[in-house]
This record gives structure tokens, sequence and C-alpha cells, in this order.
């Protein structure tokens, strides 16, 4: 079981929270500029390194806040990256 | 479907075959003489085509293209040993109760393929159609199950209600879930075509069965990247043993699709997770249906060995570590005793876990790529019994370059229009 750093409530246990799967580059300001086929990437792909992936966690069970950690998938170990999040 | 007339028996090594007659010679002989089950050749620098991966599905497609479209001049490329990933570690449940039109008759006809299987590959897969039960706990989880039996009764696939006093007369040791616990048992469903057999018998059986075809199966042979030609068609791979020329090139590598087409800047809808599960010591037979509990999230067989394999949920957020958790290893326990409170006496002996891809829609994906010779079967979440239809579709698309009628939903242009084929499964993977 993971420990987790929220921001505003400190370390809590990984079931405390819900992963929000990795962080990905945000939608377009001006949709209009997009083509379909790059509205379909943006809804489906995701990356998935075997290391460190930056991953969207919210503490649903504690203060709701959504934030940002860098995990590493094969060793499990979060990396330090204070970054947090709010939208 | 796709008829195949052409077969290449004549063309096959002559395989040792395996009978009581051969073992009685052979035991004779004090086991004497036995040949190896595959050979390890010396590695070519070129093949027609490479498979990456001897799992189930990289040794059944290499199995079909022999058999089949008379291809030989394969190899199997392996970074660790045969049969040692996923299929050393699932739990061995084969069924098709699946809900959607796309996928039932691929599933149907996976489960006809393995029913013979043993006596195709004369490689004894200690099959065994025993059938899974569901124990059904809340309404939406009977409401979905009752669409999937309409939906499976067009394809040919078996799924029938059971009631409750049945049910606890085909499972013994199922004695909770009564009327004042916290989630009573509600309903059951029967799906009779379910069955289990040995995992690695199938990866074996199928690697003895390529190899007698002339197939070279090269174990501790690790892709390290994958190369692209000139005109952007795919030309070969690096290895850990060098570089390796193929005109195509089929990704059969569960869970770790994407760290290889990342490597030519392909980026492929999937995402790792890791899916766990753990085995009691054996105990005297007391099971003999697979039992899924999906409003708990467990499932359970016991094995011939007669240890009680229970399969659990998998870790949040994408994982390739293999391992299980403490709180997700808690809380299969713990939903295990509820409805089996007499399973608290035994004693646990392993757990594990595997790191599987899936797509966004968990249907899996076997299709061709951007890059012209490149194919990929992946998005394997419950790909165990998938196999021989998984091996037998792809196998036809490498080889003529178009789809199986089988495997034709199941290619990456459904997600160019968001085509989803949502299948949410049920628990038992
Ligand atoms: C706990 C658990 C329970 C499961 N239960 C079931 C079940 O009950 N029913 C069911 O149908 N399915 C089940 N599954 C899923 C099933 O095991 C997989 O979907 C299936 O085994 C995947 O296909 P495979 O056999 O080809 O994969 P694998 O056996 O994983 O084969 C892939 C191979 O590729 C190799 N490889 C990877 N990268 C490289 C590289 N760079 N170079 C060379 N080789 C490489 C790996 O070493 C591996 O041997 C379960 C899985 C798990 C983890
Ligand atoms: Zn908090």
């Amino acid at each position: 079981m993971l420990e987790i750093t929220c921001p505003f409530c400190g370390p809590r246990s990984e079931t405390e929270y819900i992963n929000g799967g990795p962080s990905k580059v945000n939608r377009a300001e001006s949709p209009d500029g997009f083509t379909d086929s790059e509205w379909v990437d943006y809804l489906i792909l995701a990356p998935n390194p075997l290391g460190p992936v930056k991953e969207e966690w919210c503490h649903i069970m504690g203060c709701s806040l959504w934030f940002t950690i860098t995990r590493d998938t094969v060793t499990h170990e979060i990396l330090p990256s204070p970054e947090t999040s709010n939208e | 479907m796709a008829k195949y007339s052409y077969d290449h028996d004549k063309a096959r090594l002559s395989m040792q075959k395996y009978s009581l007659f051969s073992l009685a010679c052979k035991t004779l002989n004090n086991h004497q003489g036995w040949r190896q089950a595959w050979r390890t050749l010396p590695l070519k620098n070129e093949y027609e085509i490479l498979i990456i991966g001897a799992g189930g599905h990289g040794l059944a497609t290499a199995y079909y293209l022999a058999k089949y479209h008379g291809i030989t001049d394969v190899a199997v490329i392996e970074k660790g040993w045969l049969g040692g990933g996923n299929i050393a570690r699932n739990t061995v449940t084969i069924r098709s109760n699946y809900m959607r039109d796309e996928s039932i008759p691929f599933y149907v006809k996976s489960l006809e393929l393995y029913e013979q299987l043993s006596q195709e590959l004369n490689y004894n897969l200690m099959y065994s159609k025993r059938g899974m039960i569901d124990v059904i706990q809340t309404y939406p989880k009977l409401r979905e199950i009752k669409r999937r039996m309409l939906s499976m009764h067009l394809h040919g696939s078996t799924y029938k209600s059971l009631d409750i006093e049945e049910l606890r007369r085909q499972i013994p040791p199922l004695t909770g879930g009564g009327p004042d616990s916290r989630l009573p048992i509600i309903s059951s469903m029967l799906h009779t075509d379910a069955a289990v057999c040995r995992h690695d018998a199938v990866a074996w059986g199928y690697a003895r069965a390529a190899d007698d075809y002339g197939v070279e199966i090269h174990q501790n042979t690790a892709v390290q990247r994958l190369l692209k030609g000139a005109d952007g068609s795919i030309e070969g791979v690096i290895t850990n043993r060098g570089k390796i020329r193929a005109k195509k090139i089929a990704l059969a590598v569960s869970g770790h699709t994407t760290t290889l087409t990342d490597t030519v800047g392909l980026q492929l809808p999937l995402r790792t997770f890791n899916l766990t599960a753990f085995v009691s010591e054996p105990v005297k037979p007391l099971l003999d249906v697979i039992v899924n509990c999906p409003d708990l999230g467990v499932y359970l067989n016991q094995s011939d060995k007669g240890e009680i394999v229970i399969g659990g949920a998998s870790d949040v957020g994408q994982s390739f570590r293999r391992d299980i958790k403490q709180d997700v290893f808690e809380d299969s326990v713990r939903a295990t005793l509820e409805l089996f409170p007499s399973f608290k006496r035994l004693k646990l002996l392993r757990q594990w876990g595997g790191a599987l891809d899936i797509a966004p829609d968990a249907t899996p994906i076997i299709s061709k790529t951007k890059i012209p010779g490149l194919f990929v079967s992946a998005g394997w979440w419950g790909g165990f019994k998938a196999i021989p239809a998984g091996g037998l579709t792809f196998a036809h698309l490498i080889a003529n370059n178009e789809n199986h009628l089988l495997n034709e939903p199941f290619t990456l242009d459904r997600f160019d229009h968001l085509n989803f084929i949502l299948e949410s499964g049920t628990t038992a993977h």
C-alpha cells in the first residue's frame, strides 16, 4: 500500500484516494483548431511508461483535492514533485 | 468464416508422439531417450516473420501460421523463458459469457478450439469443462447478467439461472450470503461452457507443436527496440543478441506492448495494470465448479492438486510490478470469507500479480498498425481463454495482410470514430 501525501492533509494511506490516471496535456483552448483525429488521440491515448509517470490523484475520503504526483510504475516509489493542481 | 483446406501435416518434422505405448516403452528403458520438447537452434539474422513474446498468444500464432498458412520461416523471440509471463500467472478460467455481438463469437470459437486442443497438440492440457457459477448479490448486477444471457443465447453460448437452493447444493462450502448478511445472495447463473486447464501446458503444447513444424523458439532474447526502414515500414528488431531482420513483426508481449511501440513513435491506446491472485495449501476436493462473485470482486476454483485458487482485484493506477499490495490482498480475502466463512482456516501458499495491458473499451486489439509490416495482439486483460482464437486470427492476419472474420471488430481503426466495444467483463478473468 502506498503512502501518498495530500498537499492539504499530509501523508495518508492509498486507500483514501482515487486514481485519475496519468496527467495529459491540457485540452485545446480553441477547439476549432483541432482535427477529429487529434481529439480522438486526446481521448484515448495516455502515457504508459515503465518508470516514472505523472498522474492525478484525488483525496476522495479527505479534502477532495485533485493533485499530481510522479510515481514509478515499476517500483511504486513516489518521486519528489511538489506541483499541485486544482482544476 | 475462413475455411482452411491447407494443412501442412506432411511438412512436420517427426515429433515424438506421447501415448500410453510410448510411455510404457520408455519406462522399460528407464526413461532414457525422450527427446527435448523443442529445439534450441542458433539465432539467424533474418526470418520471414518474427513473433515477439513466447506466451500463449505468440506461440499459438506461430503454430497456426505453420499449420494453416505453411509459413515456417518464423522465430518466436522471448526475453525470459518460454511460458514465464502472464500465461504462468493466470487463474485458468476459460469462458465465453461476454456481452457484445462482436465479442461472443470470438470466445465461443476459442472454447471450441480448446475443447479438442489436447488431441490436436498431442499434449495433455488437463482440460476440465466444469462450468462456472455466478453468485449474484445486487440487482444491477442481476440485470446486467440477464442481458448478457440474452445476447449469449443469440451466439450459441450457454447461460442459465440456478435457484439458490440448487446453488448451495452445488457449492457446499458456500455458506455465507444468507438473508441476514450484508449482501444476501439473490440469484445465480450457470455458464456450462466454462472450463479450466493447465496453463503452462498450453504454452508448452503449442511450443512443441510449432517447433515440430520447424518454427524456431529463442529464449533469453529480449527485444530492446523496433526498427523502421527508410520507407517507413518495419525492418527488424534490436535484441540483446544483436539485430534480427524481418519484413513482418508480430507483437504478443502482453502488458509490454507500448514499451516496444514507443520505440518507433507509435502510440497505442493501452495502459498496463497489475492483476492479482493467490492460492491456498492443497485440501480435499470440495469445489468442482468455478465460482465467480462479481459483486464482491473475487472468483475461485480448486486446482487438480487441491489448492483453492482465488483471483482478486487489480491495483489502482498503472503498474508493471507483478506483486500484490496488502490492501488489495486483504480486500479479496475479506470478500472470500463473506461467502465462504470456513475458508478462514485455509493457509495461503503464494500470492502474485501480472502486468496486463487494457484498451479504453476493455476489448482486445488484433490488428495491423500504421507501420506496414507491424502487427499487434494486445489488450489481453482476460486473454488466457482467448489464446486459440487469438492465435488463429492473428496468424490469419499476419499471413494474408487481412483480417479474419472473427478479429475484424478488434482492429485499431475502431478507435478512429470511437466505436468502442465496451466489455466491462465479469469479475472472473
Ligand atoms: C492474476 C491473473 C489472473 C488471470 N486470470 C485469467 C483467467 O482466469 N482467464 C483468462 O482468460 N485470462 C486470465 N488472465 C489473463 C491472461 O493471463 C493473459 O491475458 C494472457 O496470458 C496474455 O497472453 P500471453 O499468454 O501471450 O502473455 P504472456 O505469457 O505474458 O506472454 C508475453 C511474453 O512476452 C515476453 N516479452 C515481453 N516483452 C518482451 C520483449 N521486449 N522481448 C521479448 N519478449 C518479451 C514476456 O516475457 C512474455 O513471456 C489473468 C492474468 C493475471 C495476471
Ligand atoms: Zn486531503
